[in-house]
């Protein structure tokens, strides 16, 4: 098998809470704890999951916008955690990010030009002004926008054109990785098509890899070659989308999976309502997270659940995992 | 689900609402009909911008002015005009007869206020109950719409709850003095999915409780396939598409519609390229003439491109799409049969 681009194992990040006149710290918010993905190259991975469950935090650690607090993150097999800042600068080239909303993420004085170049004068990939414009209006074309429109500022776009920027912003520099953190979720249908075509022509055309987090599981099962499904910063399931869909074995997944709305009006679903809501991540119910609200729950769930594989009969390896005690 | 049977409680006849724009007047609701009948659910569809909210809020009257300018037409309840009538008497109906819950929980519910507060004070104002009776109104609502313990929650601020739990707040708000007709501006988007599958429950059955209707805003088909009765598909200001739920779901009329629904991921196709359409929204102040959606069409004619396109009725007469498709001329006829034959694929 090829090399995987992106390895991440045992990942925690703990965001301390102070309080008290001395601001001891009291407690943690345990954001995400403990988990492990691969990303291969050409590769889409989808991190779904509802508020609350990390899935934002994971995609910040992972190329190590913040700090985790323990783990491992391996890219092209080099250990990202023991990096410098001056390494840290160059390895970064390879990761970029498009965010929930276009709008908050563009700096409303600078031009869209000069937004989508700034990338590729730091990094020294272009040498000057002319340069980086001819470089610029490329990608514009790139991304399905005109390049007259160089000099325009962010307000004069829609949303749907707006986030077409943040995508240009993020190719600039030629990344191997993508972070599209809800890329798609404040737009219509009709323009979330648009970008959803966008992305994977892109990735096509230019061999990228995503890290696609999304709430939306019609968007996921669309994109996504791999999924992972999080709960309070626990992995519950993870296997490739067509397995997943097909066959979910964590209880998690199939009420995420059972609340996906009718497509007609006839449809008759076996709907799977789960009661309350998901708990606070400062003090995570113990074992399987999700036992709080889980229709099969038993006393044996406090304890840590099994991990379970299911083979891909065609290759032999492990191609869904997930943790529970049912079969 | 005959007509005779169920007599609408809302009748909206020509509604036109005025935004002012650049110093010009711009109907932002053109010329919208529908009706509401009791007990049933009509979903108004449509993307962001398409005047799907300004409806909504045109009904109760709480458009702010300006930018708003003026509404014409004529919505009848219980045999009144709503747009005629004194802001007194509105006041008696907005939020007890008519009531609304809106997108995003956060920002409908007072911060500095406790929720029970604030639900004492819609009792106090629609149904004068005071003190202990009030409180026992309140509990039970509460009570309805699935929170527990609502004696300790009474006592909490909107911040110390969640989403879905404030959501279920404001449901129980506007259902408190049990209104005939029920507004929702996207109840769920705000929600995650399993959140979202729980209010939709709860809605649907109160509404089989309590009889009453609801007008539902969205811009999820997924949920008008839920909950909906009725469907109307707005695009630029007006209403191109309406009919009941199973028809327009089997017979999508109007190119929109289709577009709309096929855009969706894992409808048109599951893997490879979505079925997205081409362009973007007209602005408010620049619509094109004719059909508003002809330039992004695909089954555009010449007779598209100018005047008023009329309503036809597709199969059913209750079933009416604003498209010269269905005009029956040799010329539709020829795309239709093009049309469907590509739907086969």
């Amino acid at each position: 098998m090829t090399e995987a681009l992106l390895e991440v194992r045992n990942l925690r990040k703990y965001f301390p809470i102070y309080s008290g006149i001395l601001r001891q710290k009291t407690a943690d918010v345990n954001a995400v704890d403990g988990i492990d993905f691969t990303i291969y190259p050409g590769d889409v991975l989808g991190m779904v999951g509802e508020s609350g469950s990390g899935k934002s935090t994971v995609g910040r650690a992972s190329i190590r916008l913040i700090e985790p607090t323990s783990g491992e993150i391996s890219f092209l097999g080099q250990n990202l955690l023991e990096f410098n800042k001056k390494q840290l600068k160059d390895v970064r080239r390879n990761f970029q990010m498009v965010f929930q909303s276009p709008y908050a993420s563009l700096n409303p004085r600078k031009t869209i030009g000069d937004a989508i170049g700034e990338g590729l004068l730091y990094h020294g990939l272009v040498k000057n002004r002319n340069e980086q414009m001819d470089k610029v209006a490329e990608i514009l074309t790139l991304v399905g926008l005109s390049p007259d429109m160089i000099r325009r500022y962010p307000h004069q776009f829609s949303g749907g054109q707006q986030q077409r920027i943040c995508i240009g912003r993020a190719i600039a520099i030629e990344p191997k990785l993508i972070v599209c953190d809800e890329a798609v979720s404040a737009l219509d249908v009709s323009v979330q098509a648009q970008v959803l075509n966008l992305l994977a022509e892109l990735k096509h055309k230019m061999g990228l890899s995503y890290l696609f987090i999304s709430h939306d599981l019609s968007v996921i099962r669309h994109l996504c070659d791999r999924v992972v499904v999080l709960y309070l910063g626990k992995v519950m399931e993870s296997a490739s989308t067509e397995e997943l869909f097909k066959n979910p074995k964590h209880p998690y997944t199939q009420a995420l999976l059972s609340a996906i709305p009718i497509s007609h009006p006839g449809e008759v679903k076996n709907r799977m309502i789960l009661k309350g809501e998901i708990p606070s991540s400062i003090n995570p119910p113990s074992g399987c997270p999700f036992r709080t609200r889980c229709p099969y729950a038993q006393p044996i769930c406090a304890l840590t659940p099994p991990k379970k594989e299911i083979f891909d009969p065609k290759t032999g390896k492990p191609d869904h995992v997930y943790h529970c005690i049912l079969d | 689900m005959n007509k005779e049977q169920s007599l609408p409680v809302l009748e909206v006849r020509q509604l036109k609402t005025y935004f002012q724009l650049e110093r010009a007047p711009y109907a932002v609701v053109d010329d919208i009909s529908f009706d509401l009948h009791a007990g049933k659910t009509l979903a108004i569809v449509g993307e962001s911008g398409c005047g799907k909210t300004v409806t909504a809020l045109s009904i109760l009257g709480i458009l702010p002015t300006p930018p708003m300018l003026y509404s014409e037409g004529e919505i009848i309840y219980r045999g009144r005009n709503l747009l005629t009538i004194s802001e007194k008497e509105m006041f008696k109906i907005r939020g007890s007869t008519i009531a609304m819950i809106f997108q995003d929980p956060t920002n409908a519910l007072n911060p500095v206020y406790t929720i029970g507060n604030q639900l004492l004070e819609v009792v106090e104002l629609h149904l004068q109950l005071h003190g202990e009776e009030a409180l026992e109104r309140v509990i039970n609502a509460l009570k309805e719409v699935g929170i527990s313990s609502p004696e300790e929650r009474l006592y909490d601020y909107p911040h110390q709850l969640s989403g879905g739990m404030k959501q279920r707040i404001m449901i129980a708000m506007a259902l408190i003095c049990e209104p005939d007709i029920l507004i929702a501006d996207e109840p769920t988007t705000a929600l995650d999915v399993t959140i979202q599958a729980q209010v939709l429950d709860l809605m649907r059955n109160l509404q089989q409780k309590n009889g009453m209707s609801i007008l539902l805003i969205t811009h999820d088909m997924g949920i008008v396939a839920e909950i909906a009765d009725e469907v109307a598909v707005m695009y630029a200001s007006q209403i191109i598409e309406k009919g009941p739920v199973q028809e327009i779901f089997q017979h999508m009329a109007h190119p929109y519609t289709r577009a709309l629904f096929n855009s969706r991921p894992g409808h048109g196709a599951v893997q490879g390229k979505l079925h997205a359409i081409k362009g973007s929204v007209p602005p408010l102040n620049n619509y094109p003439t004719g059909c508003r959606f002809h330039p992004r069409c695909p089954y555009i004619m010449e007779k598209c491109k100018q005047g008023v396109v009329q309503n036809f009725c597709i199969e059913n007469p209750s079933h009416k799409a604003k498209c010269w498709l269905y005009d029956a001329s040799p010329e539709s006829q020829a795309k239709l049969e093009y049309k469907s034959m590509r739907g086969k694929e």
